[in-house]
């Protein structure tokens, strides 16, 4: 950085490691690594001292015998009889659903919150702002709890739904909003459902080709053809032809009440909706002050400039405001889905049991392992974040402007 | 055509007509109203949904604020006294009061010490924040931490007084030697002061504590809302040194410092709060030597302290980036080495536009120390999760307690953020 000129050459004296800034950085480094290392041997051997004390030592061994207890949420197989590293596997797996569904419902949330603050309409916008900052400036563990305390404390017991005047109903017969979870159908595949999937499938793939098809050919001759009514046509038609067709092979298993509590369909546990929703309306709030902030940084002379062209108003903003708001908002936004996964490890506080609460929870207070849990707990939550910013990287190298 | 006219004409105004008022619709309220309300048929149909929302929310909610009952001693009074009505019953907070602020083991006597700590808090933090205030008050803030942990503490005021000599010793050094070299005067000015501390630990005797003028409190004594003032203070004021120099630690050109700090920000930044506030409640004692007690909130500084320093450095090195070039060479270019570079040119406009940043992670920080109520501490939220919902009077008041702590948070957390934003039209020095 400073070097300007080559002093004259002189042989090497003691004094130049501190005054020649050729050397001088060299000399700092050797300070700050023989530091390092005596930092690093003293915490070393302050642990090994403690472990020797404590009767402990490293291993990773008590992953594979019986974990001894139950989770009540898994999207795998899992009893008590389960090792510990699956139980493990259960909270991974259970982080990422949360994690992802939160991310799905805080976008949706923020998207709206961020476009309707900047509506002209002055009730709307303001009641937006509100909502931004109300749900900015309160720590979403207590968002949490409120949540998870609306579901436990205030939603009905499934003993109210009971009788035939019963104090409680179910939305729409099928959904069944009780304090032990919300219990929602779940589908039933008949003989010849795959052919309905299979449809479906076939014109999602349709649907895009056909867009692809009218953009090549609006490229190539400059003919418009009409996009949303095909798409939606090409998007249900078939699908609802063939479920038809094949006699109704989806049915829906709807929750009733049998004896104390709701049986059939899928019941989603309380500490999930709490989370999930929690996690959505904290992280939706900062997605849409983003999102507001993306639509501002597109200068009112794009949108002027695309209306003197003569696009409509739905093509200024697909074709113009957009693309150039998309390039400000993403990566702000994939950093807050990196924060929602890191904020799904509060599950904790309300017993979900995701990777925090078995493997640095109940794991760590049975084995008294605490030393591996933590660690196996950071490694998982770097790899992810560290594979995140690896995608953002590529992202933000894909949409940087080219200049020469 | 104007012959006819001109003869028969019978009246010539003389005078301007007055001017007339607007249409009724054009002014005032209605004006306003058709512009930001009912623009459009689809705006109009937004404006009634949004009205209704507001209603949904408000029906409920204030008639329970404004029936609410202040005054009684356990739920079931509560009950008792609203008779069926709809109403909050705020008198778990004024029963629970001070252990909502200074958590439930706190001698009761000693309230004062802390609550004079928090208005002192205000007297040490205003001439940071406000420049026009006169400069001398910056003597009262770098005594204001000594004073603090004397009076939250206590115990003998040998402690404090020992800290501030080895500060002031370090100080002193610093000065002497700044002039010759900054690395010198830097670490020499430490190296007093771990020298001061140490002879000095050596000459306050065993027991003094027993017989000091303030009763000492043990660290695990405190809670309540007091915990997350002084966690969110300590750790911000702490972490903002560090992250200037982890910041230029990244941008160094030296290879060594560049990885250790580049590893040290990216892991901490890569995992959650949480995982570090269970290092310092499990793992992070393992680490000290083996007869020393280091107790559990000093810990959790630790790690709350290098969490936030993680952040607020990513937020000074956009800060550093963002400055034109011209402004490192100028400083080469005028002469000056390294240190001063930095502390007289690169630093004060980097640090300028990071204050947004710097105070969005303040923020963020302050809110995130509820998070020690995991690991079982009793800070506000642990309070009212433990103690006080657990309790047999106050069973079942999750709203009013709940409530309670969101508006805390909110004031306090809205406040700064309005006044990073005065701050940054104050700074503003650029013409636009």
């Amino acid at each position: 950085m400073t070097t300007l000129t080559d002093p004259p050459r002189e042989s090497f004296r003691l004094s130049m490691l501190i005054n020649d800034t050729r050397y001088r950085s060299l000399t700092f480094q050797a300070i700050a690594l023989l530091v390092l290392i005596i930092a690093f041997a003293y915490l070393t051997n302050n642990l090994l001292t403690n472990l020797a004390a404590a009767g402990l030592n490293i291993a990773y061994d008590f992953l594979g015998s019986p974990a001894g207890y139950d989770i009540n949420q898994t999207l795998v197989e899992y009893d008590s009889q389960s090792t510990h590293a699956r139980a493990a596997v259960v909270g991974i797996l259970n982080t990422l659903l949360v994690a992802f569904l939160a991310c799905i419902t805080a976008t949706v949330f923020g998207v709206i919150a961020g476009v309707l603050r900047l509506s002209n309409n002055w009730l709307v916008s303001k009641l937006m702002a509100f909502y931004v900052e109300i749900f900015r400036n309160i720590p979403v563990l207590i968002w949490i709890i409120i949540i998870f305390t609306i579901m436990t404390a205030v939603l009905p017991g499934p003993r109210e739904f009971r009788g035939d005047n019963p104090t409680s109903t179910m939305l729409l017969d099928l959904f069944a909003f009780t304090n032990r979870g919300i219990y929602i159908p779940a589908p039933v595949w008949g003989p010849g459902s795959m052919v309905v999937v299979a449809t479906f499938i076939a014109s999602v793939i349709g649907v895009i080709a056909y867009r692809r098809y009218a953009t090549n050919l609006l490229y190539a001759t400059g003919r418009l053809l009409p996009m949303g009514w095909p798409s939606l046509a090409i998007f249900f038609v078939p699908t609802i032809l063939m479920f038809y067709i094949m006699g109704r092979p989806i049915g829906l298993d709807v929750p009733e009440l049998r004896g104390f509590n709701f049986q059939g369909g899928i019941k989603v546990g309380g500490p999930l909706i709490a989370l999930w929703f929690a996690l959505s309306v904290y992280t939706g709030a900062f997605i849409a002050e983003n999102v507001r902030a993306g639509i501002q940084a597109v200068s009112k002379g794009q949108t002027e400039a695309a209306s003197a062209l003569g696009l409509r108003p739905g093509r200024v903003m697909n074709l113009v405001v957009l693309p150039q708001a998309l390039r400000v908002i993403i990566p702000p936004l994939i950093s807050q889905y990196l924060n929602i996964t890191k904020n799904s490890s509060l599950a904790i506080a309300v017993g979900y049991a995701d990777i925090t609460a078995t493997l640095g929870g109940i794991t760590l207070n049975q084995t008294g392992r605490a030393i591996e849990c933590v660690l196996l707990l950071m490694l998982f939550y770097l790899t992810i974040s560290l594979s995140i910013s690896a995608i953002m990287n590529v992202y933000n190298n894909s949409v940087k402007l080219k200049e020469r | 055509m104007s012959d006819t006219h001109a003869q028969t004409v019978a009246f010539v105004r003389e005078t301007e007509i007055p001017e007339a008022a607007p249409p009724y619709a054009a002014t005032g309220p209605v004006k306003w109203m058709r512009e930001n309300l009912f623009a459009t048929p689809a705006n109009a149909l937004l404006t009634v949904v949004a009205a209704y929302a507001i209603y949904l929310i408000l029906a409920p909610t204030l008639p329970w604020i404004l029936n609410g009952v202040w005054t009684a001693n356990s739920l079931a009074e509560c009950r008792e006294i609203l008779q069926g009505a709809t109403g909050a019953c705020f008198a778990v907070l004024t029963e629970r009061w001070p252990q909502l602020l200074f958590g439930f083991k706190y001698p009761s006597e000693l309230y004062w010490r802390p609550s004079l700590a928090f208005v002192l808090l205000f007297v040490a933090v205003a001439p940071v924040l406000f420049f026009d205030l006169p400069r001398k008050l910056l003597i009262f803030t770098g005594l204001f931490p000594f004073i603090a942990y004397y009076l939250i503490w206590g115990g003998t005021i040998f402690v404090p007084i020992l800290a501030l000599v080895g500060c002031l010793g370090g100080y002193a050094v610093y000065q002497r030697f700044v002039t010759g070299s900054f690395a010198a005067g830097f670490f020499g000015g430490i190296a007093a002061a771990l020298l001061i501390w140490y002879i000095g630990g050596l000459l306050i005797p065993d027991g003094a504590s027993e017989n000091a003028m303030l009763t000492p409190v043990p660290s695990r004594d405190l809670g309540g809302f007091m915990l997350n003032m002084m966690l969110g203070v300590t750790c911000v004021s702490l972490s903002i040194p560090i992250g200037i120099a982890l910041a230029l630690g990244r941008q160094s050109s030296m290879p060594l410092i560049k990885v250790v700090c580049v590893v040290f920000i990216e892991f901490i930044r890569g995992v959650p709060l949480i995982t570090l506030l269970f290092v310092a409640s499990v793992m992070l004692s393992y680490f000290f030597p083996p007869e020393s007690t280091v107790d559990l909130f000093l810990r959790v500084v630790i790690m709350i302290t290098m969490f936030s320093a993680a952040y607020i450095a990513e937020v000074i090195r956009g800060g550093l980036a963002a400055l034109p070039k011209g402004q490192y060479e100028a400083a080469d270019s005028l002469g000056l080495d390294y240190p001063q570079a930095m502390r007289l040119i690169i630093l004060p406009q980097a640090l300028k536009i990071s204050i947004p940043g710097i105070v969005n992670v303040a923020v963020g920080l302050f809110k995130d120390t509820v998070l020690v109520s995991v690991i079982s501490m009793f800070d506000l939220l642990g309070m009212i999760r433990g103690p006080i919902l657990a309790s047999t009077e106050w069973n079942g008041v999750y709203w009013e307690l709940l409530g309670f702590a969101s508006l805390l948070f909110f004031v306090v957390c809205y406040g700064i953020s309005q006044y990073s934003q005065w701050l940054e039209r104050r700074l503003a020095t650029d013409h636009r």
